[in-house]
């Protein structure tokens, strides 16, 4: 479990972690994590949901920025919930983590001048879909980074913006919830 | 039919299947979790299973409460009192949200019910359809876990999932909302109960290196203090606790729903904790050296400031929520587990003591708590009767043998603190959402579940009035309720609180009473009213003897305060005798 680190919190002890739960594949689901947010009156900051590695088990990344102590006990009412098998919490430190974004332009304005594409080029970003109209441009990396492409490509005229929810990978070399589903399927007592 | 029977006769595991409709699929499934009564209003979306329950009424007997929330209560009486599953039944949209209530009290008090809603049928939902409500949405928040059935073959299995969820682990309540046409839709019926569901682990595996680590703690400990609650009662482990409690001869108080942990005449029990527990588990509370919480969830009410609690205190927490440890006190020795598991492994390691001076030191603070209040409670020489002299004349009278309900306010905490528990399972009370109104219908619940014993409802003149239609469902039931309306004419909770704390200002607490003896006479309930000591102990005696229902109004002090109390935002250690001068 995290560790509280105390040079990266703010001023009110609060920091960045990124919870992952695991559940079943259930309707309402969703709602009954988000109740337990709304409660505390915690904001999200970010939250994606999809299949996880295991068939039948979604995994759901949220992202909070609050003080440690009431991370960890929000984590405990999302285990407490009947249809999730794990939920645990890291810090910015113990995970590798990723958003995408995707940026509309004008066609005309790469047609313009190079900047466009020297700033592509800067930003490691790569082009999905060109019209007359409009180019589409994807980036993946930190909110920061894809907020920079977006400071810069909005000097073009964008025309459509957004960004996906966090994604996350522990640096431990398994996955902890994988570890569970291994020791639980040897010992099954429930 | 045949082979209806065959599943009606009540093993939990049929081989047998059989092709049947969703509502008999329903009543069979009940059947199988070994139900007998259900609590319930029949209304639209519910009719099916309603018309086939007239089909099982040997098996399963229906009680028609007077509102959805009557039956939930109830449902709440009969599972504190049985150990077994309440059940509640409604129909869609006002029936459901009438409910509420009732689930809300369950979530807060882990109350094993399940509640199953009727609901306009699958192809209706979410067209805003008469009578639609989204039960789902609206009871997540207060529900262990729900479910919504659309289709009949689902009912089987949801159900003996619902069962295990409400009485496995921390027990709670289960809403299971049914849409019509899942009701009216056939299936093929096999029915096998549910132990284990891969994402929930109900009984934690006991860590061996935290109960070494509290044992020592005990061991060394000069002034520990046992604190009980009601996971000890709903892990079913009063004997186990007892065992714990006389080998390591630690004085023992209890929260309000820890009330039946341990008889009240004990030597080792030395009171209830809280607001408005005794004087000296209050100030012990900050003197021990050792805190042992046994299954108990260290609520607002009963820690005073949090931050002037315990501070001095080593802290063991046996818990089954995890989702408690840690919440509000930080554990130094959290023992996640069922109490019933984690007891005897600390019981066989700690060694036989006793504590005498120790206990001593409660009894000197509880000489101080019995001259400046007990007494006066108890044995008032002033004109106005006392709810204390009237809970003491039923303790003398009854021994304690009987089953406690009260509703919410003064005749709660009185009653706590005056009864005699003598037996477990005992006592009955909205603890954590503390709903006037929970009384009549629970005492009723209570009384179905426990036929051959005794139910004593407190009750004041407001919180009756909040469900006082039940009592026609107790006129139909005939349970023989014995109900004690301690009358002061106020809200009197909160007067006391505005006489203490708002400078007398009485705002909205005053009640113009109808004549409570001729509206039970009106539901054909015999009753009678005390207003002069002379006649309070026949009265009482009278109502005891009486076969059948019974309401004794008292009339009593109108402005009698309940004390001990820790104020909002006090100390436990700054719990006042009397209200300053």
């Amino acid at each position: 479990m995290a560790k509280m680190k105390n040079n990266n919190g703010d001023k009110n002890g609060k920091q960045t972690f990124t919870i992952s739960a695991f559940s079943e594949n259930h309707i309402g689901l969703l709602n009954r994590i988000t109740i337990i947010f709304t409660r505390r009156h915690m904001n999200i900051e970010s939250l994606t949901v999809s299949g996880s590695a295991i068939p039948g088990i979604h995994k759901f990344t949220i992202v909070v920025n609050d003080i440690p102590e009431k991370v960890e006990k929000v984590v405990n009412q999302i285990e407490k919930l009947v249809e999730v098998l794990r939920a645990f919490y890291h810090t910015e430190e113990e995970i590798v983590h990723q958003e995408i974004a995707l940026y509309k332009v004008p066609t005309t304005a790469l047609m313009e001048s190079n900047k466009v594409e020297e700033t592509i080029r800067k930003h490691h970003a790569r082009i999905l879909e060109v019209t007359q109209e409009f180019t589409v441009i994807e980036m993946t990396g930190h909110k920061e980074e894809t907020q920079e492409l977006f400071d810069e490509l909005n000097e073009y005229g964008l025309l459509q913006f957004t960004r996906s929810g966090r994604i996350a990978i522990t640096k431990a070399s398994r996955e902890l919830f994988t570890s569970y589903m291994q020791e639980t399927a040897k010992d099954s007592v429930n | 039919m045949k082979d209806i029977k065959e599943h009606t006769a009540t093993s939990s595991e049929t081989s047998k299947t059989i092709r049947i409709t969703g509502s008999e699929a329903m009543m069979l499934s009940l059947i199988h979790e070994e139900v007998d009564t259900i609590f319930g209003y029949p209304g639209g979306a519910i009719m099916p299973i309603y018309d086939a329950l007239m089909n099982y009424t040997d098996k399963l007997r229906h009680i028609l409460t007077r509102c959805e929330q009557g039956a939930a209560h109830a449902a709440q009486g009969y599972a504190k009192v049985t150990g077994k599953v309440g059940v509640c039944m409604a129909t869609s949209g006002p029936g459901a949200t009438n409910l509420i209530t009732g689930i809300a009290n369950a979530m807060l008090d882990s109350t094993p019910i399940v509640c199953i809603t009727g609901q306009v049928g699958a192809p209706l939902l979410g067209t805003d359809a008469f009578q639609e409500t989204d039960v789902i949405g609206i009871t997540m928040p207060v529900t262990k876990w729900n479910y919504l059935i659309t289709r009949a073959e689902e009912i089987p299995e949801i159900m003996a999932q619902a069962f295990f969820i409400a009485r496995s682990g921390r027990p709670g309540p289960v809403v299971i909302d049914i849409a019509k046409n899942a009701q009216f839709g056939e299936l093929d019926f096999k029915y096998s109960r549910c132990h284990i569901l891969r994402s929930y682990l109900p009984k934690p595996k006991i860590e061996m290196g935290n109960i070494y680590a509290a044992a020592d703690l005990i061991n060394k400990a000069k002034k520990p203090y046992i604190l009980a609650g009601q996971g000890i009662i709903l892990g079913d482990a009063e004997d186990e606790f007892r065992a714990f409690v006389e080998k390591s001869g630690i004085p023992t108080a209890w929260t309000i729903l820890g009330a039946c942990a341990l008889p009240k005449d004990h030597p080792l029990n030395v009171g209830m904790l809280g607001m408005h527990g005794n004087y000296s588990t209050n100030i012990k509370t900050n003197e021990c050296d050792l805190m042992i919480a046994v299954g108990m969830r260290f609520d607002d009410r009963v820690t005073g400031d949090l931050s002037r609690y315990a501070k001095q205190a080593k802290i063991i927490h046996l818990e089954i929520d995890k989702a408690e440890l840690n919440k509000i006190v930080k554990a130094d020795v959290p023992i996640h587990g069922d109490v019933k598991d984690s007891l005897p492994l600390l019981t066989n390691l700690i060694e036989k003591r006793s504590h005498e001076a120790w206990l001593q030191e409660f009894k000197e603070v509880d000489k101080i708590e019995y001259e400046k209040v007990i007494q006066k409670d108890l044995h008032p020489v002033k004109p106005g009767l006392t709810a204390g002299e009237v809970i003491h004349i039923i303790n003398e009278k009854t021994g304690g043998d009987a089953i406690f309900v009260t509703d919410v306010g003064q005749n709660q905490m009185f009653a706590s603190r005056y009864c005699k528990f003598k037996n477990k399972r005992s006592f009955v009370t909205s603890g954590g959402l503390g709903t006037m109104g929970f009384g009549l219908p629970a005492a009723h619940g209570a009384k179905i579940g426990a036929p051959g014993k005794e139910v004593i409802l407190f009750v004041g003149d407001g919180g009756l009035q909040m469900t006082i239609q039940e009592l026609g469902t107790i006129n139909q039931t005939q349970a023989a309720v014995k109900i004690v309306l301690l009358n002061n004419k106020y809200l009197g909770m909160v007067r006391q609180w505005q006489q203490m704390f708002f400078q007398k200002r009485y705002s909205e607490t005053f009640l113009l009473n109808p004549d409570f003896i001729k509206v039970a006479e009106g539901f054909g309930i015999n009753g009678k009213k005390v207003v002069e000591r002379p006649q309070l102990a026949a009265a009482i005696q009278e109502m005891l003897d009486f076969q059948g229902p019974f309401l004794l109004e008292v009339s009593i002090e109108k402005e009698d305060n309940v004390f001990p109390m820790v104020p909002t935002g006090a100390s436990v250690s700054e719990v006042i005798l009397e209200q300053k001068k």
